[in-house]
């Protein structure tokens, strides 16, 4: 039998040694933030927000293009994802236990795990080959489909949590049915849905894969979703694969600009579901 | 619930600077080659700037070109891979081939000095074929006897994606070695036997640039723009020409057929660089599919007239050479022949 | 009368508003039914002209047309358990720590932001610093084992892929160490047992198949990874023959070439690809999540 000081300072050794295994673990994260944010802040400037790119070679121009890009795609994908998501997660709620309800949370779980690329694809097939072209609004279907999931779980499992009580005293008092899972309950689980909604934009806003094939990219101001469109992943991508510095310069830029994004995002999330 | 109705607002405010800017036919998509993407974006900046059209080109590759013309996604395609005769059987109906300017794929590498080696065809083709293995192969030392060559692993840099510019270097490299020919053959994607993937030339140019000791092809202001150095290669007729805008008009100046759909490697000019092409715009001869707008093949027919004739003032300062008198003939010609319902579109459009 | 005819009304909106709700449900299944019809569908050309032996074929060659997906099934099976392998010490470390030694207060709390949020990443910014900062590293490592110094290849994408699926791992573990109930630990100790005898005898044994649930989710999400992999890879198109080469992996090689897969065949094989990372990454994702549903009941 080991001696028991020996089992305990090996304890406490294991202890150390763990954590500051599991502290290393962060310093990838840190380091990423650092290049980023290092190279980023000294591209952004007033120009760089506001001007369209310049062709290859001359100086100066701007990333407006995939700034307004992204912001429209997200509210494509907003307007598809948020209703159908929400009516979902409350469908799962109530009637959780029927087939239909099966085979939705199987599909929901397909959905999560499916890589994005296969999304693009997908979306490939059913808009933008009918509809003839690339447009804003098959990218913005596109990240619908991948928002879809967050919002229907988060939605179905903060109503899960809302006590019965309440939608059985507005049921109770006369309050319609349809009208008391509208006015009482989902405003009840209003913190929960906007924590689906946020993450899920937080998970598209960076998504580049299922936008190759979609939104295709556009160097001018879009605003009509029937036409291609810009978006700041798209842009990484294309000027961090390029051979020109001044390219690389606008891709850490927007980097930065957008990984500060996502991350607040996410730290608004955490800090709602806590309360 | 008010959740729902910012969204109806949304999409309300969406739909409505859809209907400001129905200025859909002020606008061209075009895809393709990434060999001549500095000269148009600069040709389509310009042009934006004179004319108010917006062209929208996204360099995906000469492959990527094809299939979306293909797919009628795009009004033009890029291309400096010309169709084959089965490939043209694939599309709907007739596809032209507009050219626009002449460039040059050239072979750039990354030692230390950046010394300009000279290269002999059946060189490079084992190079690429992998059996040419180290720097300091005597096959490259003898070309070379002024150059301290190091004994460094070669690293072949090829492109990922479907691209004119592979087609045109392996196209040479078909036409050179017997071998390359039987084994590896001609597209604009091939089963190369070594060497790392990049995307369009501007990948393969990064990857250069980075990597000691390897070797890739990309078009001539690729290489310039960076400042990576170029190898000068030996031609048809025995001399070691170096990639410039001569040599590359010279290579050009050869007879070129109707549809102007030739090759142009390996060229019989005494002072032509063997690695030049054409690079092509491809559009369908019948512009009226998918509903198109007649305002948008004039808009279309009058981009391609700007480009053969005033946008090739743009061509030389970026090291691609101009289309020689003779192609620009035939283009002409073939622009004219583009019609909307049978009828051609460029009486239309002001051209004579 | 008027409060007959608003219940009646009212009922009617109700049974439209069931309607309603279940029309979105069943319309999601339709969406996961039609997701796999769409791909099965446009990679029936190739299935029809490769058959399964389209996945133990050495050669992608859009020339002769003739596809086989082995290098690509091996890039991505490589790589993705080469991740594994790495993230697995630091995950299992995080999921002690933050499940066992500091489940509450400030540094807890810092250390889980540190870890979970680099899940919030996105992809291609994640490839774009692996391009500039990693591969220039581990071109310097090859040099010095002289190896050809690519820099790209499977190591490096492995390498970030690691720091990606991280935190999935770790979350899911430090929950499942959270869940030992304090009465079996208190009774290991109340036996004399020291906290590291109680973690490595008593709680992981007991969170074993949520730690492994974990690294399943995070195997299905290294599986289908395609932007940061595909900027660091290498674009090989053939069996990598060691980790310092360059390689392939499916979700990559799609990425890359479907916009300009220019025969009807090439562009069937990519469906047929797609397909298959489809339903691999569907299988494993289910399987994990079967085990975690396991363990919360």
């Amino acid at each position: 039998m080991k001696s028991y000081h020996f089992r305990i300072l090996k304890s406490k050794i294991i202890s150390v040694f763990l954590t500051l295994f599991a502290i290393l673990s962060t310093v990838p994260f840190l380091l990423v933030l650092y290049f980023i944010i290092k190279n980023g802040i000294s591209v952004i400037n007033w120009e760089f927000l506001t001007s369209l790119p310049k062709p290859v070679g001359e100086p100066g121009g701007g990333i407006l293009n995939a700034i307004v890009g992204t912001t429209i795609l997200i509210i494509i994908a907003l307007i598809l994802a948020v209703p159908f998501g929400i009516f979902t997660g409350v469908f799962l709620a109530e009637k959780g236990d029927s087939k239909i309800a099966f085979l939705s949370r199987l599909v929901v779980e397909i959905l999560q795990g499916v890589p994005s690329i296969v999304v693009g694809i997908i979306v490939y097939l059913w808009i933008v080959k009918p509809m003839g072209h690339f447009s804003a609004l098959s990218g913005g279907v596109a990240l619908g489909i991948m928002m879809l999931p967050v919002v229907i779980k988060s939605t179905e499992e903060i109503l899960k949590l809302i006590p019965r009580e309440i939608k059985e005293a507005s049921l109770a008092l006369g309050v319609p049915y349809y009208k008391t899972i509208l006015k009482v309950v989902i405003p009840a689980g209003f913190s929960g849905i906007l924590t689906g909604i946020l993450a899920g934009t937080a998970r598209i806003a960076g998504e580049t894969a299922p936008l190759l094939f979609t939104a295709f990219g556009n160097p001018f101001l879009n605003f009509n979703i029937l036409k291609p469109i810009s978006a700041m992943p798209l842009l990484i991508f294309n000027y961090a694969v390029s051979p020109y510095e001044e390219w690389w310069a606008k891709a850490w830029g927007a980097s930065c600009i957008l990984v500060v994004f996502v991350l607040t995002l996410n730290i608004i999330t955490r800090l709602i579901s806590k309360r | 619930m008010r959740i729902f109705r910012f969204f109806l607002l949304a999409f309300l405010i969406l739909n409505l600077l859809n209907l400001n800017s129905f200025s859909q036919d002020k606008e061209l998509l075009g895809a393709g080659a990434t060999f001549p993407y500095v000269l148009y974006s600069k040709m389509f900046d310009v042009y934006y700037k004179q004319t108010g059209i917006k062209v929208n080109y996204q360099s995906i590759g000469s492959g990527g070109g094809i299939r979306q013309l293909k797919e009628k996604t795009v009004d033009f395609g890029a291309s400096d891979a010309f169709l084959s005769d089965e490939q043209l059987k694939e599309f709907s109906s007739p596809v032209l081939h507009i050219p626009i300017c002449l460039g040059a794929v050239v072979i750039t590498y990354n030692l230390p000095g950046n010394p300009e080696l000279k290269l002999t065809p059946d060189v490079i083709a084992d190079i690429f074929l992998g059996k040419i293995k180290k720097w300091n192969d005597a096959r490259i030392t003898q070309l070379n006897p002024d150059v301290k060559l190091p004994n460094m692993n070669i690293t072949v840099i090829h492109r990922s994606d479907g691209s004119g510019t592979t087609f045109v270097f392996v196209d040479y490299l078909s036409k050179v070695s017997k071998e390359w020919e039987t084994k590896v053959g001609r597209g604009t994607s091939v089963a190369w036997p070594v060497g790392l993937g990049a995307k369009g030339n501007e990948g393969v140019t990064g990857l250069v640039k980075q990597i000691p000791g390897s070797i890739g092809y990309v078009e001539l202001i690729y290489a310039k723009q960076n400042k990576l150095p170029i190898a000068l290669v030996k031609n048809k007729k025995g001399k070691f020409i170096k990639p410039e805008l001569s040599s590359i008009t010279s290579a050009g100046n050869v007879k070129i057929p109707d549809d102007t759909r030739i090759s142009i490697t390996d060229t019989d000019s005494e002072d032509g660089y063997p690695i030049s092409s054409f690079t092509w715009i491809l559009v369908y001869k019948e512009q009226n599919y998918k509903n198109r707008s007649f305002e948008r093949a004039k808009q279309l027919v009058k981009l391609l007239w700007w480009m053969i004739h005033d946008g090739q003032n743009y061509t030389e300062p970026l090291d691609y050479a101009k289309l020689p008198s003779v192609a620009v003939k035939k283009a002409e010609a073939i622009i004219k022949s583009i019609t909307y319902n049978g009828k051609p579109v460029y009486t239309e459009v002001g051209i004579k | 009368m008027a409060s007959r005819f608003t219940r009646k009304l009212a009922l009617n909106k109700d049974k439209i508003f069931n309607l309603v709700l279940s029309f979105f449900a069943v319309l999601l299944i339709f969406l996961g039914v039609g997701f796999f019809l769409s791909l099965f569908n446009a990679s029936y050309l190739a299935f029809k002209k490769f058959g399964i032996g389209f996945f133990a074929g050495k050669n992608w060659d859009p020339v002769q047309e003739e596809f086989g997906a082995l290098p690509f099934i091996y890039g991505t099976i490589l790589t993705s358990f080469i991740a594994l392998g790495i993230s697995f010490p630091f995950s299992i470390a995080i999921s002690i720590v933050l499940g066992e030694y500091f489940q509450k207060g400030f540094f807890a709390e810092i250390l889980r932001y540190l870890t979970e949020l680099i899940a919030g990443v996105p992809s291609v910014v994640l490839g774009f610093w692996g391009l500039f900062f990693l591969v220039p590293l581990v071109r310097e490592i090859e040099i010095a084992l002289n190896v050809p110094p690519y820099g790209v290849g499977i190591l490096t994408a492995s390498i970030i892929l690691a720091f990606m699926i991280l935190p999935y791992s770790a979350s899911i573990g430090k929950d499942a160490m959270r869940l030992v109930p304090n009465e079996l630990k208190e009774a290991a100790y109340a036996l004399g047992a020291t906290r590291w005898e109680v973690i490595k005898k008593v709680m992981i044994p007991y969170a074993r198949s949520g730690i492994i649930a974990g690294i399943i989710l995070s195997l299905g999400r290294a599986l289908g990874e395609t932007m940061a992999v595909t900027m660091v890879i290498g674009n090989y198109h053939g069996i990598p023959e060691s980790i310092f080469s360059p390689g392939n992996t499916i979700a990559s090689v799609i990425a890359n070439e479907f916009t300009e897969a220019t025969g009807e065949v090439y562009l069937s094989s990519l469906m047929y690809l797609g397909l298959a990372l489809f339903i691999i990454t569907t299988v494993v994702n289910l399987i994990g999540r079967f085990i975690l549903k396991k363990l919360q009941h």
